[in-house]
């Protein structure tokens, strides 16, 4: 099993993605949906990367997703797993998969959020197997 | 406007330390732009562009125009990471083309072996207004464990392997022991490579550039000054740029921006992969090599492996000679920024001034193409067709 040795370095929050880390903090894993092209993007922001329109709002995600990529960091004390996981509600984000055997990886797998919390408090959304 | 035709590189210059405790950053890039104007036959005072990215010290172009005592009409301080370079040489067509310069002047130095920065495996620098940092860095990405995620879907996706991926550093290496400048001059095989520690699976430490001090310098001119030079004319055919991100969530590690410059320069030069008798392709990683070989046409997507294997990049054993100067993987890196050296080295074999063991015959069309940022995350791709005239 692998442990996150020491706390991730912390996300600094602004105006605009305030309200995700909140969420986090109350362990909601949140999205950006588009109301006029209806898709969801990764990372998120106010004006959809897709269509450019400014419609666009907070929900609450499935917090399942994935395996896209992975790889395992040796050369540090303690190996993690660097990864892009695929949501269910479609955009690939970067993340951690932690609380498995970093060995048994495999693209496709299932991946289901956790918190982790950072060097400065946030909660900070990675993946183990669901 | 088209970039092709109108200009043409009349100076190179590859400044010989990996080493330098003993220098200033300026004083590199000083000694680079004095390196370049004696290749060309030029002096300071011809110079009126002057080229710069990142790694230049100071703001923008400001403290390195008046460190150099420059007098220009035009600058240009695009950054792109280690694909800079490449993107300077293309705008420094245009605005030669434009009457903007006569003579453009690009420099890159820096001393990240001096100063003790493990780029590779460090978190990346940046400021806390860049959007996408708060998105990565709790995450902890090094620019090693980035690349190895674009290795591992390539892997997944084609069957791709790492004793393909070590080919390209033994091909590299083949290179280098004619360099007696390079960092690394031994032959290494896939075994090697395969031995060597992992660094982020399937990255092995082989697969990973080096780190060193150094830089170089390119002029860049219009038709008629070149012609009046001694030296051999190398003249800019085609030339294309593009930025590739994460578009929004759609992640597809296995393609580069490359594939878009790539297009835009052979469209613009009027050739094809098949006319072009050396590269100079960016190898941060040995996947550098391989996504952006296949981008560029020279293989269909999902093949580099099987084509870079056996040895097919060797100069004088392969079809497709590609650094021979030992490239980022054996020569050097000069301030983490590979672009530079990559157009030096086109330069040296379109001037049949390589190291004859390694010198492509009749080499008149070669390529150059740097990536800049990161290829797992958003990148700059550069690409330069360069005909000996």
């Amino acid at each position: 099993m692998n442990a996150i040795a020491t706390p991730p370095p912390g996300p600094q929050p602004n105006a605009e993605t305030q309200a995700f880390w909140d969420a986090a903090a109350r362990g909601q894993f949140l999205v950006r949906r588009c109301n006029a092209c209806g898709r969801a993007h990764w990372y998120p922001r106010v004006v959809c990367p897709h269509c450019f329109s400014d419609r666009t709002d907070w929900e609450r995600a499935s917090g399942q997703g994935t395996l896209y990529a992975f790889t395992v960091m040796r050369r540090v004390p303690v190996p993690y797993a660097m990864a892009y996981v695929t949501l269910a509600e479609g955009p690939t984000m970067l993340t951690n998969i932690v609380n498995t055997d970093l060995d048994a990886l495999y693209v496709g797998q299932p991946m289901r959020v956790v918190f982790v919390t950072a060097d400065n408090g946030l909660a900070v959304p990675m993946f183990t197997p669901a | 406007m088209s970039s092709g035709g109108h200009a043409y590189i009349v100076g190179a210059y590859e400044h010989p330390t990996r080493h330098a405790p003993d220098k200033s950053g300026a004083q590199l890039h000083a000694e680079v732009a004095l390196g370049a104007l004696a290749d060309a036959g030029l002096s300071r005072q011809d110079v009126d562009g002057y080229f710069c990215a990142g790694d230049a010290p100071g703001l923008g172009p400001l403290s390195m125009v008046d460190y150099l005592n420059l007098r220009v009409r035009h600058v240009d301080t695009t950054e792109t990471g280690g694909s800079s370079y490449l993107v300077h040489v293309a705008h420094a067509a245009q605005a030669i083309a434009a009457g903007k310069c006569n003579v453009a002047l690009i420099t890159l130095a820096g001393r990240p072996r001096s100063e003790g920065t493990s780029i590779g495996t460090s978190t990346p620098p940046g400021s806390l207004a860049q959007p996408d940092r708060q998105w990565e860095v709790p995450f902890r990405p090094t620019v090693v464990n980035m690349y190895a995620l674009c290795a591992q879907r390539h892997m997944y996706e084609f069957g791709t392997t790492s004793e393909q991926l070590a080919w390209i550093k033994v091909a590299a290496s083949h290179h280098a022991q004619h360099n007696p400048r390079a960092m690394l001059r031994d032959v290494v095989t896939v075994e090697d490579v395969m031995r060597s520690p992992l660094v982020a699976d399937p990255l092995h430490r082989l697969d990973c550039c080096v780190i060193s001090d150094g830089g170089g310098a390119l002029l860049v001119t219009r038709p008629e000054i070149a012609r009046s030079l001694a030296r051999p004319r190398v003249r800019l055919r085609g030339a294309g740029e593009a930025i590739k991100g994460q578009d929004g969530g759609n992640i597809a590690l296995t393609t580069s921006a490359a594939a878009h410059s790539g297009a835009a320069a052979f469209a613009e030069a009027g050739v094809t992969p098949a006319d072009i008798r050396y590269v100079s392709i960016y190898d941060s990683f040995t996947i550098t090599v391989l996504v952006q070989l296949e981008d560029l046409g020279f293989c269909a997507k999902g093949e580099g492996g099987r084509f870079v294997a056996d040895g097919n990049l060797i100069s004088g054993v392969g079809r497709l000679p590609f650094n021979t100067d030992g490239g980022g993987l054996c020569n050097n890196h000069p301030s983490n920024r590979g672009g530079m050296t990559k157009v030096i080295e086109a330069v040296r074999q379109l001037r049949a001034e390589a190291h004859p063991a390694v010198q492509v015959p009749n080499c008149h069309l070669a390529l150059a193409q740097g990536t800049g940022g990161n290829l797992a995350t958003r990148h700059c791709s550069a690409t330069l067709i360069l005909e000996r005239e």
